[in-house]
């Protein structure tokens, strides 16, 4: 809700050039609230980690909907691939007018075989091919209005709570992935470790991460301003979040909330006591999401596209006649 | 109670005793000898790292194996699969057991980890080797059965079903070693989930014939009953822990959660109580025998009759298995003999060889040194006839230089006289 600031003709207390009147350029801001509505914005994320972590469970929670594969159809004890495979389910959701196309990507088979040399590549490989996609219609001669975003926007790397450290694979992959995705480890099924051995295995975690030179998303270097920096030092501070996953309520004290029986009691989801999901949903989606996709336009694609025009002797314009046949 | 007797020596009958004899006390004795001896056990912990296989051990055995003085292997990092042994003596109500628990830290780590089931097969076999080796000594007394009696793998908690790693461990190692299944951290799944859990790793088990350990079947009904019951919870699925929290005034072992606390000693939180009972209060002595009758003795068989076979066509291998060690040795006997004759008769045609050698070379050095000879002497009748002619030539120059002398002894002569003859005559003047 908009205050319109009346000025009745003397200074402003804000500086800058006294207004003699009411013009209504802060309604600028409803303008773009009214179009964005309208048009409604894309949102990709990608999923990584083994088999049997929470992955699709979690993104049911946070969406909170059924919006992974595995509620699509898929039956549950489905066989691991022999080779990692991707495969990509959308969604439209709406919420207070705002329609948001849900994408998200899947990575089933990433790390389940007995040798999982080089099982970061198709996944790499699907991340440039979408940067490729953006690319060419970027090129062509007569653009289209809204260019379909399917780049990734953020991908979320599930660790595995073992207690002790990260994994080579996870290592591996992060430190492959995350100049050209913006990457979040969190730690899954965070419901294995007491309180102190989460902030055990926490720390450990963010030094290995630090030792191995890996920035995950917020990157330290794209703060914008001191504002960005400590909120962002903030969130940095708390990450990998420790999160659980559940898309079942129980009664607990009167309410009804999402979590996990057992036979010692239930797991509340959105407890910031017994997890920090509500943190990494708070910072995904009701701070940070408009960002991720900045960072991804801005800073990743851009490094893609500097990258390919500047091999080869650049990318040529395509005429409409040619991009008539790779649009089919 | 009368004594039933028939002729027949072959049968074997029940008999009811008259009195009192006293063989009912043999259990008595055997156990008593067991006591002194002391019992051996020993337990492998396979799984990937941070699956609170160090903790689960503590918590079997109630002591710390692994303490902050001497961290487990899991708080070192491996590159590669390292096999480790830790021996740990462990007394209660007078029996003593030396527990051995072999850990392989590094197990499924790597990013690829192609044959990481390796080093663990080679460590088991080699043991096996130890005690085959030690039996068939001719000197026995102190046998050690460092053999490991039980593999104790850990499944991770993904609700899913196996890994691939996990069927490629257990098909490769279930004729070597009594294999069972472990669910860790179980108090990660709710107990819908463990259910559901446990039937695919059941199902799946099933379809790859993964042979797990199996207890036995007792006479005892009551018995049965039970083992039944813990055959519909396989795989279990276990909590670790060796913290004592209170709870309701009651001290228990488990884990402090922020929404309660899992017990590990309660039968609805985990199957750990099952798993020890079982482990350690009931089948340790059937696990210790399955291993010696059934695992040694494959390892046994496949060994001994590779080395009688050595040389042997593989298919041949096949039916030469079946036939008594005696008459193998028989059939080594012969084929050695076989093996002396021949290798004589070829000798015997070396030997032959090399002679005529040797008579050829003597003759040529022969016939080179009668050449020599004759040379030689043609050589010195040559010189010889020089050295004659050098004789004439210098003989008749002696015998010319005589007659000149004579000659001129002569006119000497000669002249004297004329002298002679003129001083007469001058004289006489």
């Amino acid at each position: 809700d908009i205050c319109l600031i009346r000025s009745s003709g003397t200074h402003s207390s804000t500086g800058g050039s006294t207004l003699l009147g009411y013009i209504g350029i802060d309604t600028i801001i409803e303008q773009m609230r009214k179009k964005t509505m309208k048009t409604g914005f894309d949102f990709n994320i990608m999923v990584v980690g083994h088999s049997g972590l929470g992955k699709s469970t979690l993104v049911n929670t946070l969406f909170k909907s059924q919006v992974s594969r595995r509620s699509a159809g898929w039956a549950r004890d489905e066989k691991i691939p022999k080779t990692v495979e991707i495969k990509s389910v959308s969604h439209v959701i709406e919420e207070g007018g705002v329609k948001m196309k849900l994408t998200l990507v899947d990575t089933p088979g990433f790390g389940d075989q007995i040798n999982n040399d080089n099982c970061w590549e198709p996944i790499s490989k699907f991340i440039n091919e979408q940067y490729e996609k953006f690319l060419k219609e970027e090129v062509n001669i007569t653009r289209k209005k809204r260019i379909p975003d399917t780049r990734v926007h953020c991908c979320l790397y599930f660790i595995s709570p073992t207690g002790h450290s990260l994994r080579q694979l996870d290592i591996e992959f992060m430190k492959r992935l995350s100049h050209s995705v913006n990457i979040i480890p969190i730690i899954a099924k965070a419901d294995t470790m007491t309180t102190e051995e989460r902030q055990e295995f926490k720390q450990r975690v963010r030094k290995e991460l630090e030792m191995s030179g890996i920035e995950f998303y917020p990157q330290k270097e794209f703060d914008d301003d001191m504002e960005d920096k400590s909120d962002n030092d903030k969130i940095r501070e708390a990450m990998p979040f420790a999160v659980v996953g559940s898309d079942k309520e129980y009664q607990v004290n009167g309410k009804r909330v999402l979590g996990r029986k057992t036979a010692w009691g239930v797991v509340e989801v959105e407890n910031p006591n017994h997890c920090e999901f509500a943190q990494l949903r708070d910072f995904l989606i009701r701070s940070h999401l408009q960002d991720l996709k900045e960072v991804t336009h801005n800073i990743h694609y851009e490094t893609y596209r500097a990258k390919r025009l500047n091999e080869n002797g650049g990318l040529h314009p395509i005429s409409s006649s040619d991009t008539q046949e790779s649009n089919l | 109670a009368l004594i039933q007797c028939k002729t027949s020596t072959l049968n074997w009958q029940q008999r009811n005793l008259e009195g009192y004899v006293g063989f009912a006390n043999l259990p008595n004795q055997v156990y008593r000898k067991s006591v002194k001896r002391g019992f051996e056990f020993t337990l492998m912990v396979v799984g990937e790292s941070g699956l609170g296989k160090s903790t689960l051990i503590n918590s079997l055995f109630l002591t710390d194996l692994y303490s902050k003085d001497y961290p487990g292997p899991s708080q070192r990092i491996k590159k590669t699969v390292q096999v480790e042994q830790s021996k740990v003596l462990v007394k209660e109500g007078g029996v003593q057991l030396t527990l051995t628990i072999v850990d392989t830290p590094g197990f499924g780590d790597a990013v690829d980890n192609s044959n990481c089931w390796q080093p663990v097969i080679n460590y088991i076999d080699s043991k096996c080797e130890d005690f085959l080796n030690a039996e068939s000594r001719v000197n026995r007394r102190s046998m050690p059965d460092n053999r490991v009696h039980c593999c104790l793998y850990f499944i991770a908690p993904s609700g899913h079903g196996l890994k691939p790693l996990d069927i490629e461990f257990m098909k490769r190692l279930h004729d070597k070693v009594n294999v069972i299944p472990l669910i860790a951290k179980a108090d990660t799944l709710t107990p819908e989930e463990c259910q559901l859990f446990k039937k695919q790793i059941m199902k799946e088990i099933q379809e790859h014939k993964i042979k797990i350990y199996e207890f036995p079947d007792t006479e005892d009904d009551e018995d049965n009953k039970l083992i039944r019951k813990i055959k519909e919870k396989m795989p279990l699925a276990v909590v670790g822990s060796n913290v004592v929290i209170e709870v309701n005034g009651k001290k228990v072992r488990g884990r402090q959660y922020p929404w309660g606390v899992a017990e590990v000693e309660n039968g609805e939180h985990c199957d750990f109580t099952v798993l020890r009972n079982m482990l350690i209060r009931t089948h340790m002595q059937d696990l210790k025998d399955v291993t010696n009758n059934v695992h040694y003795e494959n390892y046994r068989s496949k060994k001994l009759a590779a080395v009688t076979c050595n040389g042997v066509d593989a298919s041949k291998t096949k039916g030469q298995l079946t036939k008594s060690p005696l008459a193998q040795m028989e059939e080594e006997r012969r084929d050695h003999v076989m093996k002396m004759k021949k290798m004589e008769a070829e000798m015997e045609q070396v030997f032959e060889m090399k002679v005529k050698e040797k008579k050829q070379k003597l003759k040529d050095s022969e016939a080179e040194l009668e050449r020599r000879h004759e040379q030689m002497k043609r050589n010195l009748e040559a010189q010889y006839k020089e050295l004659e002619e050098k004789r004439r030539v210098f003989e008749e120059e002696k015998v010319n230089w005589e007659a000149q002398q004579r000659i001129l002894e002569q006119q000497k002569l000669d002249a004297s006289k004329t002298m002679e003859k003129n001083k007469k005559k001058g004289k006489i003047f």
